[in-house]
């Protein structure tokens, strides 16, 4: 369990972080999303124990962070942005000094490298200095590093930045197969990241908390959450029909796309589906909208930045 | 203990898994042999001693101490591996003494290189042992001064070129301190304690004393707290510096 209270931090005048409180208890994947500058990676280092809090309290699983930092240190993994590492030493150098400061030595080292080498599939490149690795696996090594001692907690900077489609699927997969028992923290400006691996997501700018929910209630807040878009070269002319339907709101036309929004609680698919059959419209395409992320994040965080 | 310890054998392989160690320990030997043979007149002089050797010393340190300490924390800045290293479960006081006892062995190891000359002036004739024992001794706690005043220069940026210009200066400082030249011009406007004060801070008074063969506690105390004080300097330096 994590228990973040009133944290404030601020370097002289400029408050990078303001008044934030939330828990994260075993099990969640809370994602953190925010434009650049927002707070985000300042909290984590927070949390990390790197950076110390102006004011307000964090504590990991009943660890102060502030006045027993080892032991909150000893069960967090922690992947700093940018995945930094000493590039002159090979990957598996590496990963031993991480283990041995973790104060794992023997058999139960060596049994840990193997386990994380082959869940990151770093085989390869064991043998090779860092320095020369490319960015994806840079940042596997530092994944590996983060969650070498098995820890109860993870906090992971931005950990699929930079990977290939198929590198970020791997991590995403890595990610959720630990989820079940720990608390995972990952910050990202992924927003499709957020519904792939995320069970919570909180949004910060300008260094305030401003939204605290699932991904789904979060799309549920988006205008288009239940609208209906149609595709078909009539346009036009499907638009001024849809208008004078009781349930629906507004009418958008973008080009060949016309999306239709419901007055607040209502449903229009099904209606909406009828009057094609019954119209004989020629319709490429129809699709019920779940909402969308980045109109939601745009809306809050702009919101969030003027008041 | 065992934390200090895998700290410093990561240090010191980092030394020599890039040129750094082997261009530092090269120069080093060919530079003192320079010094020694050319400038100190070793054979011309006809003494069985390595006075001409260590007299060299605090000014071969001035500029190549500075090179090994200027990478200690600034390169770890740079790369942002600082971030990493202390989120581990490490006290800050271990990482600051971890990285400066590896970079100190490592200035023990080249100075231990030195030791044909020591064969050589014995094959000559017949030195002191025990003066040429503490004068080893002497040269490599003022190696540990300066280092600790570069360890604390290299906290405080993230250029390495910054922290090497600056620690050249303030170890010139620190060696200059006893000579006639800063003396004088201090002398004239200062009281003379505080004038006693600034001759007995120089690196040069204390390890010529040292070198002489006669090891006083208070020049050991005095390199002992030098290094103290400049390696907690450090650890203020990064916990102050460590937002940017």
């Amino acid at each position: 369990m994590i228990k973040i209270e009133n944290l404030t931090k601020s370097y002289g005048d400029l408050v990078a972080v303001k008044d934030i409180s939330f828990t994260v208890s075993p099990g969640e994947v809370l994602g953190f999303l925010g434009p650049n500058g927002a707070g985000k990676s300042t909290t984590m280092k927070m949390i990390a124990g790197f950076l110390s809090p102006t004011e307000g309290s964090i504590s990991v699983c009943g660890h102060d962070v502030e006045s027993d930092p080892m032991a909150a240190r000893r069960v967090i993994g922690y992947l700093p942005e940018g995945a930094p590492a000493y590039g002159e030493m090979t990957t598996s150098a590496f990963l031993r000094f991480v283990g041995e400061l973790r104060g794992m030595d023997g058999s139960t080292l060596d049994a840990r490298i193997t386990e994380v080498v082959r869940q990151l599939n770093l085989a390869r490149v064991l043998e090779q200095p860092i320095d020369t690795l490319s960015k994806g696996f840079k940042r596997r090594v530092g994944l590996a590093q983060a969650i070498l001692h098995d820890p109860q907690v993870l906090i992971l900077d931005e950990p699929t930045d930079g990977l290939d489609p198929n590198q970020k699927q791997e991590v995403r997969s890595l990610i959720q197969g630990m989820a079940k028992d720990k608390i995972i923290i990952i910050s990202t400006h992924i927003l499709e990241e957020v519904h792939a691996v995320c069970n919570r997501a909180i949004i910060i700018s300008g260094g305030k908390l401003l939204a605290d929910a699932t991904p789904d209630a979060l799309e549920a807040r988006s205008r288009y959450h239940q609208a209906v878009t149609l595709v078909s070269p009539a346009a036009e002319q499907i638009a001024g029909t849809l208008k004078g339907v009781g349930e629906v709101s507004k009418v958008e036309v973008e080009g060949h796309q016309v999306t239709a929004f419901p007055k607040s609680g209502k449903q229009i698919f099904a209606q909406i589906s009828t009057l094609i059959t019954q119209h004989a419209w020629e319709v490429s395409e129809v699709q019920l909208e779940r909402g969308r992320l980045d109109e939601v994040f745009r809306t809050i965080t702009m919101q969030g930045g003027r008041s | 203990m065992s934390v200090v310890n895998t700290l410093v054998r990561r240090e010191l392989s980092g030394y020599f898994a890039t040129p750094v160690a082997y261009v530092f320990i090269v120069i080093f030997l060919i530079l003192s042999a320079a010094f020694t043979f050319q400038l100190g007149y070793f054979y011309e002089r006809g003494q069985a001693d390595l006075k001409p050797f260590f007299d060299f010393h605090p000014w071969m340190y001035l500029f190549l101490i500075p090179a090994v300490s200027m990478r200690l924390w600034a390169e770890e800045r740079h790369t942002g591996s600082i971030e990493l290293l202390l989120t581990l479960p490490v006290t800050l006081w271990q990482a600051v003494i971890g990285k400066f006892l590896a970079a100190w062995l490592f200035i023990g190891m080249a100075l231990a290189l030195t030791f044909p000359i020591w064969i050589t002036v014995n094959y000559l004739g017949d030195p002191d042992n025990g003066v040429i024992f503490a004068s080893y001794i002497g040269s490599w706690l003022m190696g540990g001064g300066f280092l600790a005043i570069g360890s604390c220069v290299s906290a405080a940026t993230r250029s390495q070129v910054v922290a090497f210009i600056i620690s050249i200066c303030l170890c010139f400082v620190m060696l200059l301190a006893g000579h006639r030249l800063v003396l004088d011009f201090v002398s004239a406007g200062l009281p003379q304690w505080l004038v006693d004060a600034i001759a007995s801070i120089s690196f040069i008074t204390h390890f010529e004393s040292i070198s002489k063969g006669v090891v006083d506690f208070r020049d050991l105390l005095f390199f002992g707290l030098l290094i103290g004080v400049f390696l907690y300097a450090t650890t203020v330096v990064i916990e102050m510096k460590k937002a940017d």
